[in-house]
């Protein structure tokens, strides 16, 4: 039961009166909500109306999103094209209107598509009242203590075949996804470097394939070479079995989604 | 618990109300101000039933914090229309778009926010604009066939 709702001016207040604990972080609130209405939250909620965290800045070599942008916001941004194919297929249009980007990063599963491209494309979060940026990679991994993002900056992807997603959902156009995976493929000449693929739905979080990016590193995008990805497209991990799809089904399907996508971003 | 006085504009007319600590934009409508337009589906953003354009913007009312309405414009279907049915609901009782009725409140909003922003749509584009919105009874082509008939009308005040 909600006994007091706190909304603050700055993020950096919001996030002091989190530190207090019994207390939780409304963002657009299409999850939260849930849980207060089923009567399932600590007593307080803490809420900010920092225009800060609605902002988008974007420079040739980032997007800085601010952690209040909602998907909506994204697809109205020419600055955000790279994000646009994720952001269309989160939800219907009142999520899209509602839904942010911080939020996203702590959705459970089967939610947090945005969160799987962001962690593709190596982004950073701002922490309320910390200076110094940390990998998302870092934050997914510890989930549960309470920090405040504010920012989250991605850097750009050079070039259209640099970057892809894909969902995998029973419903169209609005289903929770089964399974998704970004695939970040820089290219040196015709090698790629700093390869990164991260996958939703294959773990209890976004997490990234490692052995997936071991076989693409410095390689060249040929048949070869995804045949070799897609071999290992499931190794180590250990999907869940939920109303969606079988442990069993996702480790199966995994590898054929992986080389659709690949094949795409392989295409001149 | 103390109750917060909330004041907004609803269909274009300045309106306040108290909210409870946590109160949702849809209970706070029916409830506090009595607007029964909107429908409690699922109370947990599945069904679209309780759809109503904050600024503009179609939002999930269930999933709304009353009090982030502070200051904003609400319209629901209450204010859809005047002395004669809107160009929408006219469309939706030509082509049967409503049977037993619970979902069209949320789908004539999101018929609307589509409308609004843009006039011409396509098939396509409408079926994406009510896929938030679940119907039980029409089979969605009945809805799909009003919204582009209204939108094809082109009559929209
Ligand atoms: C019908 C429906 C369909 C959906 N479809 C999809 C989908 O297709 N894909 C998808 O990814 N998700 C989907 N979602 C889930 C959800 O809408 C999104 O993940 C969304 O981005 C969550 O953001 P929010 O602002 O609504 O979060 P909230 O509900 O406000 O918050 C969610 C959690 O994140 C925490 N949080 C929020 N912001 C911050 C921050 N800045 N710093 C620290 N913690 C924070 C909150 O405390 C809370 O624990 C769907 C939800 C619904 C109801
Ligand atoms: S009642 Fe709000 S989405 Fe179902
Ligand atoms: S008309 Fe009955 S739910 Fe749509």
């Amino acid at each position: 039961m909600i006994t007091a709702v706190e909304t603050y001016r700055s993020a950096e207040e919001a996030a002091r009166a989190l530190g207090g604990g019994g207390a939780i972080y409304l963002a657009g609130g299409t999850l939260v909500m849930a849980e207060v209405n089923a009567n399932r939250t600590p007593p307080r909620l803490v809420r900010t109306v920092d225009p800060g965290l609605r902002q988008i800045v974007a420079s040739s070599e980032t997007i800085r999103l601010g952690a209040g942008v909602t998907m909506a916001q994204i697809l109205a941004s020419r600055d955000c094209a790279v994000l646009h194919d994720v952001a269309r297929q989160i939800g219907g249009p009142q999520v899209r209107s509602m839904a942010t980007v911080g939020g996203n990063l702590f959705a459970r599963h089967p939610y947090g598509d945005l969160a799987v491209a962001l962690l593709a494309l190596g982004a950073r979060v701002a922490l309320a009242g910390q200076t110094s940026l940390r990998s998302l990679a870092d934050l997914l991994r510890d989930r549960e203590r309470p920090a405040l993002v504010t920012q989250i900056e991605v850097p750009r992807p050079r070039g259209d075949r640099a970057f892809g997603f894909v969902k995998i959902a029973r419903i169209h156009p609005r289903g929770a996804s089964l399974l998704s995976i970004a695939a970040f493929l820089p290219r040196e000449g015709s090698r790629m470097r700093g390869v990164r693929i991260a996958y939703g739905g294959m773990a209890d979080r976004p997490i990234q394939a490692a052995a997936v990016e071991r076989a693409l590193e410095g390689a060249v995008l040929d048949e070869g070479t995804i045949a070799r990805a897609v071999a290992v497209a499931a190794q180590g991990l250990e999907p869940p079995t939920d109303s969606l799809a079988s442990a069993w089904y996702r480790r199966e399907v995994v590898g054929v989604h992986l080389r659709r996508l690949l094949e795409r971003l392989s295409r001149p | 618990m103390p109750k917060k006085p909330i004041t907004f504009v609803l269909n274009g007319a300045e309106r306040a109300a108290f909210a409870d600590p946590g109160q949702n934009l849809l209970d706070f409508l029916r409830r506090g101000v009595g607007d029964l337009t909107p429908k409690y589906g699922c109370g947990q953003g599945g069904c679209g039933a309780c759809t109503v354009l904050l600024d503009g913007e179609p939002v999930l009312a269930c999933l709304t914090l009353a009090e982030a309405v502070e200051g904003r414009r609400v319209d629901t279907v209450a204010g859809l229309g005047g002395p004669a049915p809107h160009p929408l609901q006219e469309a939706f009782m030509a082509h049967f778009a409503a049977q037993c009725g619970y979902c069209t409140p949320g789908m004539l909003m999101s018929a609307k926010a589509l409308l609004d922003r843009n006039p011409r749509p396509t098939r396509e584009e409408v079926i994406e604009a009510i896929s938030g919105n679940l119907c039980r009874c029409t089979g969605y082509e009945p809805i799909i066939a009003a919204i582009l008939s209204a939108a094809a009308s082109g009559a929209r005040p």
